[in-house]
C-alpha cells in the first residue's frame, strides 16, 4: 500500500495529553475526538490536515497515558502513518492494533521538514520525501508483529485465533 | 540455562519456559486484567468486533470507575454506564462501584488482587505500579485489553533490564516519589524506553511498601514497561493476610545481565520536585526558588495512600492553607478514606481549610475536581506534568512528594516542611499527625 501526503512536524516527547487531552476523553467516538486531535501542541493542526498527511515526531512518540484515543483521533483525522526517531512502548502497541502504520527511522525523523510531500510504501517501509527528492529506510518489523499487521490488526488477529470465522 | 532478571523469569513462567531472552516475543498467561472508565469502553466495543460471547475468567477481570467518578457529566455516566453494564452482563466478580472502589492502581494491591510473581497486564499505564510487589505488570491499550478479556493472553517482548542500585539513608522528608524523581531526571523520560526498571540497594531494603508502589507507579514517566522490586521480609508482610491467592516469591539469578546499571546514594537526595513540563525536570527543593501556587493536590495512585496523608497531616496540623492557594485532598482509596477518618487526618485537613475529596483520579488528569484556569500553577503529588495535564494548555504543574505539596500549600510557594521548622516525627507519630 502507498501513502502520499504532506508532513506535519513536531519534536521529541509528543504525549498522549497533547494528542488528545483529557477533558475530551469523556466520550470514544473516532470523530469527536479526531476534531481535538494535537489540540494543546498545535490548534491549527485540525483545521490543516487533509487525509494522507504523515505526522513526523522525535524520539519516544506518544508518551504518557495508555489511552488509545491518541492514535485513534490521528487515525480519523485523516492521518495515514507517523513517523517517529522513537515510539513510546503503549503507543507503539496501540498504533499497531488499531491498524495505524507507525515507522521507525531517526533520519526521516531528523531531516523531513514540514510540508514536505511524502510517498511511503508501507509493505517495503521505503519513505520518500518528494519535496527533497531523499528517501529512507524504516526498521522492519519484527516476524511477529507482521503477522498481526497481515491480519488487519489485533482484532482480527485474536478472531483468528479462537477460531471464530469473519463476522 | 542462562541467568535471569525476576522480570524474566516471571514471564518465562507465564510462558510455560524455563527461559526467556531480552528481544524475544512471547505470549503470556495473565493473572489479572485491569480496566477504568476511560479505557474499558473502547476495550468493551473491540470485545464485541471479537464476537467472543464470554470473558476468559470472570474473577481475573478488574473494572474501576475511578477517573471521572462520581460522574463528572452526560458524557462520563455514560462511559460508566457502558462498563458497569457490561461488568453485570458478564458476572464480573470485581468490579468496584463508586463508594467501594478507589483509583486502581491504590485499591488493587490494598484490596490483595494481585501477589508477588503475577502477570498482569492493565489499560492503564501505571498499572506499572504492581512491581512494587514482586510481580510483573505493565500497561497497554484497550484492543490489548480486549484481546486478553477474550483469551486471557497477551503478547510481549521480553524487555532488557536496568538496575537502580539506592544505598545510604534517606534524608528527612525524602520518601518513594523523591527517590523516582530523582532516577527520572538522571536518566530522562525515555531513559528506560521498553526496558524492565528494576529498584535494589540496601536503602530499598529498607523503603515501606507505599513508597515502593510509589516508586513502580513512575517506570512509565521513564518510558519503561514496568518497575519491579524483588520481594522480601517487607513484600511478605504487606500482602500477609492480604492477597486473596498464593505468591511466588520470584529472586534474579546472580549472574542476570542488565544494559546498564545505575547507583544512587540516598545521602544525596534532598525532596525533589519535576517542573513542567516533563517529569524529567526534577530539581532538589534547595534549587526550586520563588514559585508561587495557586492549587495544591494531594492524592492520585502515586501518593494517595494512607501514608501519604500521614505526612501531609504532620505538616498541616496546626496550620492553615494560605490564603491565595486552594488545597485539594483525594485519599486513594475508600479503605484509606475511613482509616484517615479514624486517624483524626481529614480534622487535620480540615481545620487547615483543605478540600477533602471521595477518591477519583480527577484533577491528576484535568478531568475534574480541581481543574486549572490559564496562567495558573499548582504543586501536585500525582505523576506527570505534562503540558494542559491538569486543565488550561497555558496552566502549570509541579509534581513533589506529599511532605513538599503541604508545606507549599502553607507557605503560598514551592517549599519543603524544613522551612516550617517541622522534622519528621516518628511512625506513631506520624499515624496520629503530630509533629
Amino acid at each position: 500500500m502507498t501513502i502520499k501526503g504532506r508532513a506535519h512536524k513536531y519534536g521529541d516527547h509528543v504525549n498522549t495529553d497533547v494528542i488528545i487531552p483529557a477533558r475530551y476523553l469523556n466520550v470514544s467516538d473516532a470523530d469527536e475526538l479526531a476534531a481535538h486531535c494535537m489540540e494543546d501542541l498545535d490548534p491549527e493542526f485540525v483545521k490543516r490536515v487533509q487525509p494522507g498527511d504523515v505526522l513526523i515526531g522525535g524520539e519516544d512518540f506518544g508518551c504518557g497515558s495508555s489511552r488509545e484515543h491518541a492514535p485513534i483521533a490521528i487515525k480519523a483525522s485523516g492521518v495515514s502513518a507517523v513517523i517517529a526517531r522513537s515510539f513510546a512502548r503503549i503507543f507503539f502497541r496501540n498504533a499497531i492494533n488499531i491498524g495505524l502504520p507507525v515507522l521507525v527511522s531517526a533520519e526521516a525523523a531528523a531531516e523531513i521538514k514540514a510540508g514536505d510531500e511524502l510517498e511511503i510504501d508501507l509493505a517495503a517501509g521505503t519513505i520518500k520525501d518528494l519535496t527533497r527528492g531523499t528517501s529512507y529506510q524504516a526498521q522492519p518489523f519484527p516476524d511477529f508483529l507482521q503477522q498481526i499487521i497481515a491480519a488487519g490488526g489485533l482484532i482480527p488477529y485474536t478472531r483468528r485465533k479462537l477460531g471464530i470465522g469473519a463476522g | 540455562m542462562p541467568p535471569q532478571t525476576i522480570t524474566q523469569k516471571i514471564l518465562a513462567a507465564h510462558c510455560g519456559r524455563d527461559s526467556v531472552a531480552p528481544g524475544e516475543f512471547v505470549n503470556v498467561t495473565l493473572d489479572l486484567l485491569v480496566g477504568n472508565d476511560i479505557t474499558a469502553p473502547i476495550a468493551i466495543e473491540q470485545f464485541r468486533r471479537i464476537g467472543a460471547d464470554h470473558v476468559f475468567d470472570r474473577d481475573r477481570i478488574v473494572l474501576v470507575p475511578d477517573h471521572s467518578t462520581p460522574n463528572k457529566d452526560i458524557n462520563s455516566a455514560q462511559q460508566c454506564l457502558a462498563m458497569r453494564s457490561f461488568a453485570r452482563e458478564q458476572h464480573l466478580s470485581r468490579y468496584f462501584e463508586v463508594g467501594r472502589m478507589g483509583i486502581e492502581h491504590a485499591l488493587i494491591p490494598e484490596q490483595g488482587l494481585v501477589t508477588a510473581g503475577d502477570c498482569v497486564i492493565g489499560a492503564d499505564s501505571h498499572t506499572c505500579t504492581y512491581g512494587a510487589l514482586g510481580a510483573f505488570a505493565t500497561g497497554v491499550g484497550s484492543t490489548d485489553l480486549a484481546a486478553a478479556m477474550a483469551t486471557g493472553e497477551t503478547w510481549l517482548r521480553v524487555p532488557e533490564s536496568v538496575k537502580f542500585v539506592f544505598s545510604g539513608e534517606r534524608q528527612p522528608w525524602v520518601g518513594g516519589k523523591d527517590l523516582i524523581l530523582y532516577t527520572i531526571g538522571r536518566i530522562g523520560v525515555s531513559g528506560a524506553l521498553y526496558r524492565a526498571m528494576e529498584f535494589t540497594g540496601t536503602a530499598i531494603r529498607a523503603l515501606p511498601m507505599a513508597d515502593r508502589l510509589t516508586m513502580c507507579n513512575m517506570a512509565i514517566e521513564a518510558g519503561g514497561k514496568n518497575g519491579i522490586i524483588e520481594p522480601d521480609d517487607i513484600t511478605r508482610a504487606y500482602l500477609d493476610g492480604r492477597a486473596q491467592r498464593p505468591g511466588v516469591f520470584v529472586t534474579n539469578d546472580p549472574d542476570a545481565e542488565y544494559v546498564a546499571v545505575h547507583e544512587f546514594d540516598c545521602a544525596e537526595i534532598e525532596p525533589q520536585v519535576a517542573f513542567p513540563h516533563l517529569p524529567e525536570n526534577a530539581r532538589p527543593i534547595s534549587e526550586v526558588g520563588e514559585v508561587r501556587i495557586d492549587q495544591a493536590i494531594i492524592g492520585s495512585c502515586t501518593n494517595g495512600r494512607l501514608e501519604d496523608l500521614r505526612i501531609a497531616a504532620q505538616v498541616l496540623r496546626g496550620r492553615k492553607v494560605h490564603p491565595d492557594v486552594r488545597l485539594v485532598v483525594i485519599p486513594a482509596t475508600q479503605q484509606v478514606y475511613r482509616e484517615a477518618l479514624h486517624e483524626g487526618l481529614i480534622d487535620i485537613f480540615l481545620e487547615a481549610e483543605a478540600a477533602v475529596s471521595t477518591p477519583t483520579c480527577g484533577p491528576c488528569l484535568g478531568g475534574h475536581m480541581g481543574v486549572l484556569a490559564e496562567g495558573e500553577r499548582a504543586i501536585a503529588t500525582t505523576n506527570r506534568n505534562f503540558v494542559g495535564r491538569m486543565g488550561h494548555p497555558k496552566s502549570e504543574v509541579y509534581l513533589s512528594g506529599p511532605a513538599v505539596a503541604a508545606a507549599s500549600a502553607v507557605l503560598g510557594r514551592i517549599a519543603g516542611p524544613a522551612e516550617l521548622g517541622i522534622t519528621p516525627g516518628n511512625a506513631a507519630e506520624r499515624r496520629a499527625g503530630r509533629p
